[in-house]
């Protein structure tokens, strides 16, 4: 089998970039640490936000996804009595995955705002069945996720957060690496074209259907990965995860960071989750006004994100 | 039956009133207002604050009325041209999602601002609400203030209909609406349109909120529900479409009277059900004009 | 061509570089302050609302209530048997938060329980629900102090988590034995409860309670309109138009009071008999307490403000509270205090079984397990979920205008055995099997 070279220069980045997060795990406090766990595997749901972005589809309503995930997880352990944190979170990307291909040849017909908005009333939707239906659903209290075991084994209460941490570690990196390998792809190309000019798409022969759709899959199953991550980490669910102002703070991270590369989502949604952790720590009273001024600061000065800046700098240094 | 037809209607006026700001904005500034929900709410704090504050028992009722619509105006007028000289302006011609997302941090700002100035106590203006009393539509009380809501929300329609296709600025608006760069071209002044028809928006949304104030209490977190619900009503009419909002409003307040009435258990669920259809079957709502793709 | 391959290698490596500096930048370590107690003061982590919709009713008040009492005890001015200064001669410091901080409750609990000896805190049933495992993992003493699930000790159990207030079924438990005995010819029921957990646990509690005390009763089709609605006249309609004998309600903040002014002119509190749960705080809001009308049965979560009984702790908190803000204490001040004077009373037991003046978690815990403690609303014992959940007398009044000022009238009282359910079996189906022990009620 013929490696494709690109793939090895991308695989290598992104297990230095793992292995330097795992170094970074042993040097954090508790809290921090758990911080990062939440923000890594939340990163999931935002590259698939960017991803969809990337394609010209705008998702007001990708807590859809991730509260699937999530409660894929709750019920994978209340009705099937699956402990294994990786089968888990397999059914949570199968059951994200399959939503996604059930209402994905709908949706994906829908540009833009359109877009936006009909993502926007499916999550919605499944927001107020969660809330509504509370004898199977836990209702606004929602659900349990209690430790499950990781590869079989069983970590003592004290040590949870770290294996839990490892293991986000190890699922993000796996789904970094398949981000970019597809963006590099001819599917990846091929998507991005969409946003740019989908009737010349069409006239080069490519289908814009079967792009978008496929997009839309992969965001999908991103989100649901992401959810099931949450789910394990905080061990509990519930419908504000479908809430849209979840999925609109998907959307600010996915701009913050920037689209264009797999990596610029990840670092907007830590700055995101930091500044969120930091400012309603320190200004108790005024902080969502001051991330929003930030927030604001950022985009309205770096419409392509904070990567730009990486991006401006390493052009310089190349040239 | 009547009750149904009664309260849909009732709820249809509330909600356009609320909404009917948001789809203008859109129509002519292209821009999904999130804040919307967030000027709806200065709207109801500026209106309840200057009703506690000068209006007393025994003065006349008609003096609480301009108290709430100064209310409205000064919130509007204020916030209005501030936010789009100062912000949006920045955004046109950007991307659509920055353009949301500018408007989803100016709802995390205005949420903190409305704390700062009015703190985190209910503010209550029920006078006009009580003072005028009910009506009784067959053998069910119902307030005669929602029948001022009726009339305002009719009146407000009304005005908004006649200023677009009966004024020169509803031309010029119009113009806007259509074509921005020949609108530029044939020499109308685009950035005074922008600012007249996003503080006409401001408006709408603070009169929306200064006139529901009395039937509530005025607390921190009225922005955030106002927003989904005016959300999906110009979604379902059409995004920028006035006849839209007003049939979504009626679609949005009848199938909620019905589920009220006969299927209580399901209110929470029927607007975004509705919208999902609406949505499924028309995509650019009731109203609403195709986009056409770019080449 | 070699060169150029390293040239790719090292950006890829800066970019890797570069990716996780920007996103450690942010997340700079702190000390790890937790371990080490400091020998001088205590640091109790304080939780509630400051910001949204439930502050003003039950965030600031909690809040408030914290604040005068762990004064009050470092000065030494409570009355007994709390009038040792501090927990036990230690003075005591709190650390505020914002109930809605982000990101999430759990990293910003975790944030918090990283500096603070005791943790209390929490309103919202879901984050209470999902506070605890946290709490045992972070192996940090968590007083609850006003979430309403019986969930948390029904379905699990823990040993760091402690809840100082009885579940909300207690509340509906005793609002239907006040309703069933006050209204002898009762024939329908219905309700209007905001639609999440709070709203139609309370209702499910409340109209199963009415159905096990008297199967002739009919329940309607109760109103669940979304929470915070805003506008209920549809609602309003539908039961006006249904004419029941009683209405439950378990609305809170400004959902109660709009359901007040918009169901007041309409006559809705006259023509049906109300019963508002969670209905005291409005007594104590100036500029709309004057709607009350007579005749509207009010519950406080127990026996808290005008329902609280006559003692000497009552009598200071009360009058602490008012002279320094201006009104009197809501439920949610009460729950407070339930569970700062919970917490010193185990820290002083802890104290003397040890010998010591700084004894461990451990200890406190085993102080805290089983306890009994004064409290202005009467003796707290924590007597379910393995010694960790209080038990709680309840209380309910109806509504008196006179001259203006409204008053609470005809209250009852009901003992602990009376409405919370036996260690080991849940309320829901206490109700259900008709209050099996239940004893000394009031007729």
């Amino acid at each position: 089998m013929k490696i494709d070279p690109g793939n090895l220069r991308r695989l290598l980045g992104v297990v230095l970039l793992v292995a330097v997060l795992a170094l970074l795990g042993l040097w954090l406090a508790g809290w921090t640490r758990f911080l990062l766990t939440v923000a890594l595997g939340e990163s999931l749901a935002v590259i698939g936000v960017a991803l969809l972005m990337r394609a010209g589809l705008v998702s007001f309503g990708q807590g859809l996804f991730s509260a699937v995930g999530a409660y894929a997880v709750a019920y994978g352990m209340r009705l099937w009595g699956i402990h294994e944190a990786l089968l888990l979170l397999a059914v949570a990307v199968a059951a994200s995955t399959l939503l996604a291909v059930a209402i994905g040849p709908l949706i994906c017909r829908y540009r833009q705002i359109f877009f936006a908005m009909i993502s926007l009333a499916f999550s919605m939707v499944l927001y107020s069945i969660l809330l509504k239906f509370n004898t199977a659903t836990g209702g606004s209290d929602g659900m349990e996720v209690t430790a499950a075991t990781v590869l079989g084994y069983h970590a003592a209460a004290k040590a949870l957060a770290g294996v839990y941490y490892y293991l986000t570690l190890a699922c993000f990196g796996v789904a970094l690496f398949a981000t970019a390998a597809y963006y590099a792809s001819p599917a990846g190309y091929l998507a991005r074209a969409v946003r740019d000019n989908e009737i010349r798409l069409e006239y080069l022969g490519a289908s814009v259907s079967r792009e978008t759709f496929r997009a839309y899959i992969f965001a999908a199953a991103l989100t649901g990965l992401s959810g099931g991550l949450f789910a394990l980490a905080v061990g509990h669910v519930s419908p504000t995860l479908a809430y849209w102002t979840k999925s609109g703070e998907f959307l600010f991270a996915a701009l913050l960071g920037g689209t264009s590369s797999p990596i610029a989502p990840v670092v907007g949604t830590v700055v995101f989750e930091s500044l969120n952790s930091y400012l309603s720590a320190y200004l108790p009273n005024v902080w969502q006004m001051a991330l929003g001024a930030i927030m604001l600061a950022i985009i309205l000065l770096m419409p392509r994100g904070l990567w730009s800046l990486y991006e401006r700098f390493s052009a310089r240094h190349a040239a | 039956m009547t009750a149904i037809l009664v309260d849909g209607v009732v709820y249809a006026s509330w909600i356009f009133l609320v909404s009917v700001g948001l789809t203008l904005v859109f129509g002519v500034l292209r821009i999904l207002n999130i804040a919307h929900g967030s000027l709806y709410a200065v709207g109801a704090y500026t209106g309840a604050w200057l009703v506690v504050r000068y209006f007393q028992p025994g003065m006349p009722l008609a003096l609480s009325f301009a108290l709430l619509l100064a209310g409205a105006l000064i919130a509007g007028l204020v916030l209005g041209p501030l936010i789009e000289r100062l912000l949006l302006r920045f955004t046109y011609g950007r991307d659509e999602v920055m353009q949301l997302l500018v408007t989803y941090a100016l709802f995390l700002i205005l949420g903190d601002l409305t704390k700062l100035i009015w703190g985190v106590n209910p503010y209550y203006a029920y006078a006009p609400y009580s003072m005028l009393g009910n009506v009784s539509i067959g053998n069910v009380p119902y307030p005669r203030y929602d029948l001022v809501l009726i009339g305002l929300a009719a009146t407000v329609g009304i005005g908004l209909w006649l200023m677009t296709n009966r004024t020169r600025f509803g031309r010029l608006m119009t113009a806007v609406i259509g074509d921005r760069e020949i609108s530029t071209a044939l020499g109308i002044n685009v950035p005074l349109v922008c600012t007249v028809a996003f503080t006409i928006g401001t408006v709408l949304a603070a009169l929306g909120g200064a006139f529901t104030a009395p039937t509530i209490s005025v607390v921190p977190g009225i922005d955030v529900t106002v927003i989904v619900l005016s959300f999906a009503v110009v979604v379902i009419g059409g995004l920028g479409s006035l006849e839209g909002a007003a049939l979504g409003s009626l679609i949005v307040g009848i199938a909620r009277a019905i589920a009220v009435h006969r299927f209580p258990d399901l209110d929470l669920v029927t607007i975004y059900v509705v919208m999902v259809i609406v949505l499924i079957f028309r995509p650019q709502g009731l109203f609403g004009r195709a986009e056409v793709k770019r080449l | 061509m070699e060169r150029q391959c390293f040239m790719t290698f090292r950006r890829v490596i800066m970019a890797a570089l570069a990716a996780t500096a920007m996103a450690s930048a942010t997340l700079v370590p702190s000390s790890p302050a937790a371990a080490q107690t400091q020998p001088q003061e205590l640091k109790i982590g304080i939780v509630t609302f400051l910001s949204g919709a439930a502050a003003s009713p039950f965030g600031i008040p909690a809040r408030n209530g914290a604040e005068i009492l762990l004064e009050s005890i470092n000065k030494g001015s409570l009355p007994a048997p709390y009038e040792k200064k501090g927990f036990g001669g230690v003075k005591v410091v709190p650390v505020f938060m914002d109930e809605a901080s982000g990101p999430d409750p759990i990293s910003a609990y975790r944030r918090l329980a990283s500096s603070v000896d005791f943790v209390i805190g929490y309103i919202s049933s879901e984050h209470c629900l999902s506070v605890a495992p946290a709490a045992e993992e972070e192996q940090k003493l968590t007083v609850l102090f006003d979430c309403g699930t019986p969930r948390i000790f029904e379905d699990n159990s823990y040993r760091y988590v402690f809840r100082t207030t009885a579940t909300a079924a207690v509340d509906n438990i005793a609002a239907a034995r006040y309703v069933y005995s006050r209204y002898p010819n009762l024939k329908t029921v219905s309700g209007i409860n905001q639609n999440y957990a709070w709203g139609q646990d309370s209702w499910k509690d409340f109209s199963s309670a009415i159905k096990s005390l008297d199967s002739k009763v009919k329940i309607d089709a109760a109103q669940f309109p979304a929470i915070f609605a805003g506008s209920y006249s549809s609602q309003i309609s539908t039961l006006l138009a249904a004419d029941p004998d009683v209405i439950h309600s378990s609305f809170w903040g400004g959902d109660a009071e709009g359901l007040l002014i918009q169901g007041a002119p309409l006559g809705l509190f006259s023509r049906s008999h109300v019963v508002l749960t969670a209905g005291e705080p409005i007594l104590h809001r100036q500029g709309i307490a004057s709607l009350m009308p007579s005749g509207v049965v009010l519950g406080a979560r127990g026996p808290h403000g005008p329902l609280a009984p006559e003692n000497k702790l009552d009598a200071w908190f009360s009058k602490a509270y008012a002279d320094r803000y201006n009104t009197e204490p809501a439920y949610p001040s009460y729950h407070m205090a339930q569970a700062v004077l919970g917490l010193k009373a185990a820290y002083e037991k802890a104290q003397a079984a040890s010998h010591s003046e700084h004894p461990t978690t451990a200890q406190v815990i085993a102080a805290f397990t089983h306890l009994s403690f004064e409290t202005p609303s009467g003796t707290i014992t924590m007597a379910l979920g393995k010694g960790h959940q209080a038990v709680e007398p309840a209380a309910y009044g109806v509504t008196k205008v006179e001259n203006g000022k409204v008053t609470l009238t005809d209250v009852k009282r009901y003992p602990v055995e009376c409405v919370n359910p036996p260690e080991g079996i849940k309320a829901e189906d206490w109700i259900a099997r008709h209050f099996p022990g239940a004893k000394n009620c009031p007729k």
